[in-house]
């Protein structure tokens, strides 16, 4: 890049980096035509380096390792550019040299460890084989295995040795891949999205285990993921990679502190942040598309979507412009981002007004118990919440926590136990959504995660927004068409998309029709199951927005459930924590937020990574949640509270629900004067 | 400026790329596609203008030319009884595939119902209508069949119904497992929510979602109900003689193979064995299509 730069590389020859890509272009054939997937791309992992490449999906993160190793697809090829993998470029190789680099150069880890593991095999011989390829006899190969394991702390490595990969957890299983990954001892590590598939607890354990092992391996480490926060906290760089090229690329903290590409800049703002919440503004959000793999832009690849682009930008593809010595900016304005204008307007549309007390629905003594293999198994119970008129009341916990359960229940999606009460306006509903009236179906609506799984594929958006209107509406005719086009302008969908069936769709416009098709009824009650996991972050953004919008204008109640307490946070007024099916801490959000919190909810929130640098004190949470087969006697916590008393009163009795400060309910022994004590409460943002 | 007009141009392109009517157009690129399609419109052309086309009538009989083998007058010869082969092959397309299509059609109606009900609605009634399909699995075709030509009397009807009983099972078993599948999917609780019915539920959300899987079976059993009306009517259960008809000839003729009257018999069964090639051809091409 800049002659400083190279010079410096140059000097310190024993530094030279681990990975050096320089211009790296990759081309799929698609039906007969080249499609670039990659343009461009340049950059450099030096020894022991983290480095992360964060971009939406689409991007072209993943192409980016497979081109590293030369597992591209059959039709896909690096059409230009060199690859330098500890001095030796990896597309120049033989099969047998080939063989040797991913043998013992180069180790992957992908995000589904279950696929990783073949189900077949017992864990002990999955790892055993990677030393057995490197030429150790069966015995030997054996106990090193078990020495990894150990390095990867798994307490017990003989015992997940014996087992198949389908009877341990996602976490511990991530955990063997690393270790499989490891026993190598590679120069480089490719870890892509590793945490994605895996709860925030477990991610953070996996996380910090990476962190540690990275230094002890001495290993140059490239991730890459969608989260920023994650690559914030794992990264020493970074690259931010957006449909096909790196716009930016620098210093990780640098970057996320200062960014100089209107993309970052953008992608950064989409993200609720710092106790951002619905009533302080609205998110910023990145108008558009990515564009359509194939079609090539003349100039800047961002330049649609860019607020700032001038002529120029839609012209001439921008260099990569130093920003410093050690960071650069395809932006020929990169000078000028600072100050980006907003796209979405701040202000807040009606203010949320949430007078009065009045429940709308109310829960009593909730429980839902499965029958699996012969085994009960509790999902929720006795859970108790209100619900009021427009407020949001944020649901988190793991998964397995009883979540979604309760969402089915309220909506009659399942059957809860006998003594179960779910009351609309003081009214005790039917159980079952069958046998519900239509005014009581009209209240309460879901939008579910995933919109490809909840849209009739085959039917068009007209018709899957019209039939609410005519099922629980009573509308038809004129009043239908009327009330449709009002309802597709306000979740800002257009005329030209109601021909159009779901697969014509993109993931954020798939997910307004959802929105549209729950509020289509005019509900009370709307539950939102992780509606915006399934999106990008930019696609997110918009989405939030508009749920906040919707909520303010028809007053109505959301019952949130999300894994993203940034998400959750932003949105909701007050929080419920479910932990194997039971409340643990109920209360409004800032105060459940600030702390004191149940030391469970504490671990929560220590696991999540954040964009702005580290939180104070971090707490984990040893081992994986308890089978709810099988909960734990006393408090359900205790097998995994940090800080769980002495006494040993959380072994023998459950603590009820009780209420620590007004409107704040806790299930602890510990009083919440010593947790706050414990927590150090806190400015805490 | 121009970017806004662009955009959604683009965006709708991303999807076409990925959706249904494409399906079409990749259909109409497979060579094997194409030669099925031709060798099924080749028949049933015949099938319907058979007695136009047909050189002579497949009914006369010229008793001073019997067993007279292929040449330029009878391009595949004449029968026992001095009937032009060629015409009596291409007039006989007829009752074949009228019963053949009828027969799966019937099936594929019955056992699509069937495997909707027993896949939604699940429980008691799949549980008994699972075990009737098996116990229909069971019986042979050919021996159920006998039974109805006995009891009915042979008729183009009474083989449509055995065919269409015997293959409805085998399909409903097909949507059944097609359903399964789709009840997993959001969009059937979204329309629980609405308040919508089994019926509702079953015939407009999930049907057209596990129409892929029906078109597919029925193109291979039309195969199968090709095989089984020429068995019959090799059998003599089939069409009764003198109308034209590929099974029925080969059966009436091949008592004369040894003889070397070889004609008689070969085309015939080469019509046969055509239909059904052509129908796997774009079988085949079918399921590859919507595989990839």
């Amino acid at each position: 890049m800049t002659a400083t730069e190279d010079a410096a590389a140059e000097s310190v020859d024993e530094l030279a980096p681990t990975l050096q890509v320089e211009h790296l272009e990759v081309t799929h054939r698609v039906r007969g035509n080249d499609r670039r997937a990659l343009r461009d791309v340049t950059f450099q992992i030096g020894r022991q380096e983290s480095y992360g490449l964060v971009g939406e999906s689409g991007s072209g993160k993943s192409t980016v390792a497979l081109a590293l190793t030369r597992y591209l697809p059959s039709n896909g090829r690096v059409s230009g550019g060199r690859i330098t993998i500890n001095g030796r470029d990896p597309l120049a190789m033989n099969t047998a040299q080939l063989r040797d680099l991913r043998a013992r150069t180069v180790s992957m880890v992908y995000q589904e460890p279950g696929r990783a593991l073949n189900p077949s095999i017992r864990v002990g011989r999955q790892v055993a084989e990677v030393y057995e390829t490197a030429g150790l006899d069966r015995a030997t190969a054996l106990d090193k295995s078990e020495a990894i394991l150990r390095t990867v702390q798994i307490s017990d490595p003989g015992r997940v040795m014996r087992q198949y990969p389908h009877q341990i957890s996602g976490g511990m299983a991530q955990r063997v891949v690393i270790a499989m990954a490891l026993a190598s001892e590679p120069s480089l590590l490719i870890l892509d999205e590793p945490t994605t598939a895996l709860d925030a607890t477990v991610e953070a354990e996996v996380l910090d285990l990476v962190a540690a092992l990275r230094t002890d391996f001495a290993t140059s480490v490239l991730f890459i993921s969608h989260n920023l926060a994650v690559i914030a906290k794992m990264c020493d760089r970074v690259g931010v990679l957006y449909a096909g090229e790196l716009l930016e690329e620098g210093p990780a903290q640098e970057i996320f502190d200062q960014p100089r590409h209107p993309y970052t800049v953008g992608l950064l703002r989409c993200i609720p942040r710092r106790g951002q919440r619905k009533d302080h503004g609205r998110l910023d959000t990145i108008p558009g598309f990515l564009p359509t793999p194939g079609h090539t832009l003349p100039g800047c690849v961002f330049a649609p979507r860019c607020p700032i682009a001038e002529q120029r930008c839609h012209e001439a593809p921008p260099p990569a412009f130093p920003v410093s010595p050690v960071r650069s900016s395809r932006c020929y304005l990169f000078a000028a981002t600072s100050d980006l204008p907003r796209n979405t307007p701040v202000d807040v549309t009606l203010p949320s007004s949430r007078d009065g007390a009045e429940p709308v629905v109310s829960m009593q003594g909730l429980s839902k118990t499965f029958t699996a293999h012969g085994e009960a198994v509790q999902a929720l119970a006795d859970v108790s919440l209100r619900l009021q008129r427009g407020e949001t009341l944020g649901l988190v916990g793991e998964s397995g926590s009883g979540k979604t359960t309760l969402a089915r229940v309220l909506l009659g999606l399942i059957a809860p136990d006998r003594g179960s009460v779910v009351e609309l306006d003081g009214t005790a509903l039917p159980a079952e959504a069958g046998a519900r009236p239509r005014e009581q179906l009209k209240a309460l609506q879901i939008v579910f995660q995933n919109p490809d799984s909840a849209l009739n594929r085959r039917h068009t958006v007209r018709r899957l927004i019209s039939r609410p209107l005519s099922r629980l509406g009573g509308l038809s005719g004129a009043r239908l068409r009327e009330r449709l086009a009002d309802l597709v302008r306000s979740v800002r969908l257009e005329e030209r998309h109601l021909p159009l069936r779901p697969g014509q769709l993109s993931g954020g416009l798939k997910q307004r029709v959802a929105i549209a098709r729950a509020f289509g009824g005019g509900p009370r009650i709307v539950v939102c199951d992780e509606p915006t996991s399934a999106l990008d972050v930019s696609v997110q953004a918009a989405i939030l927005n508009l749920l906040a919008d919707m909520q303010a204008k028809e007053q109505v109640t959301y019952l949130f459930i999300s894994h993203d307490l940034g998400v959750v946070r932003y949105l909701s007024d007050r929080i419920a924590v479910l932990y194997l099916g039971r409340l643990m801490e109920v209360g409004p959000a800032e105060t459940v937020f600030a702390g004191p919190h149940h030391p469970y909810t504490e671990a929560l929130l220590s696991a999540v990574p954040s964009i702005d640098g580290q939180r104070g004190e971090r707490i984990r949470l040893a081992g994986e949640i308890p089978s709810a087969a099988n909960p734990p006697g006393g408090c359900v916590f205790h097998t995994r509270c940090p800080r769980r008393l002495s006494t040993g009163e959380c072994e023998s009795t459950e603590p009820p629900l009780a209420e620590a400060e007004p409107g704040h309910f806790m299930r602890c022994h510990i009083p919440i004067e010593q947790l706050h004590v414990l927590q150090g409460n806190d400015s805490r943002t | 400026m121009t970017d806004l007009v662009t955009e959604p141009a683009a965006e709708v392109a991303v999807a076409q790329a990925h959706g249904e009517l494409p399906s079409w157009r990749l259909l109409l690129r497979r060579p094997t596609f194409i030669a099925g399609v031709a060798i099924l419109v080749f028949w049933v052309v015949c099938a319907v203008f058979g007695h136009a086309i047909a050189p002579q009538d497949p009914l006369a009989q010229q008793l001073l030319a019997t067993n007279k083998p292929p040449s330029g007058a009878h391009w595949f010869g004449t029968d026992q009884l001095g009937r032009d082969v060629f015409s009596r092959v291409i007039v006989g397309a007829r009752t074949i595939l009228v019963i053949s299509f009828f027969a799966t059609l019937l099936g594929t109606v019955v056992g699509t119902a069937l495997g909707l009900m027993m896949g939604y609605l699940g429980g008691v009634v799949d549980i008994v209508t699972g075990r009737l399909v098996e116990a229909v699995l069971a019986l042979p075709l050919l021996v159920v069949a006998f039974l109805f030509v006995v009891a009915i009397g042979p008729s183009p009807l009474t083989i449509i119904i055995v065919i269409g009983f015997v293959f409805a099972p085998l399909i409903a078993r097909t949507v059944r497992a097609a359903v399964l599948v789709e009840r997993q999917q959001d969009y059937l609780a979204s329309a629980r929510l609405l308040g919508e019915g089994s019926a509702h539920i079953m015939f407009v959300e999930v049907l057209p979602n596990v129409l892929p899987a029906v078109l597919v079976e029925f193109t291979v059993r039309l195969g199968y109900a090709i095989f089984t009306v020429a068995s019959l009517s090799f059998l003599g259960f089939g069409v009764q003689p003198p109308t034209p008809d590929w099974g029925a000839d080969f059966s009436a003729n091949y008592g004369v193979l040894p003889a070397g009257y070889w004609w008689m018999t070969l085309f015939p069964a080469l019509a046969i064995a055509s239909l059904v090639i052509a129908i796997n051809l774009v079988t085949d091409s079918i399921e590859q299509v919507l595989a990839s």
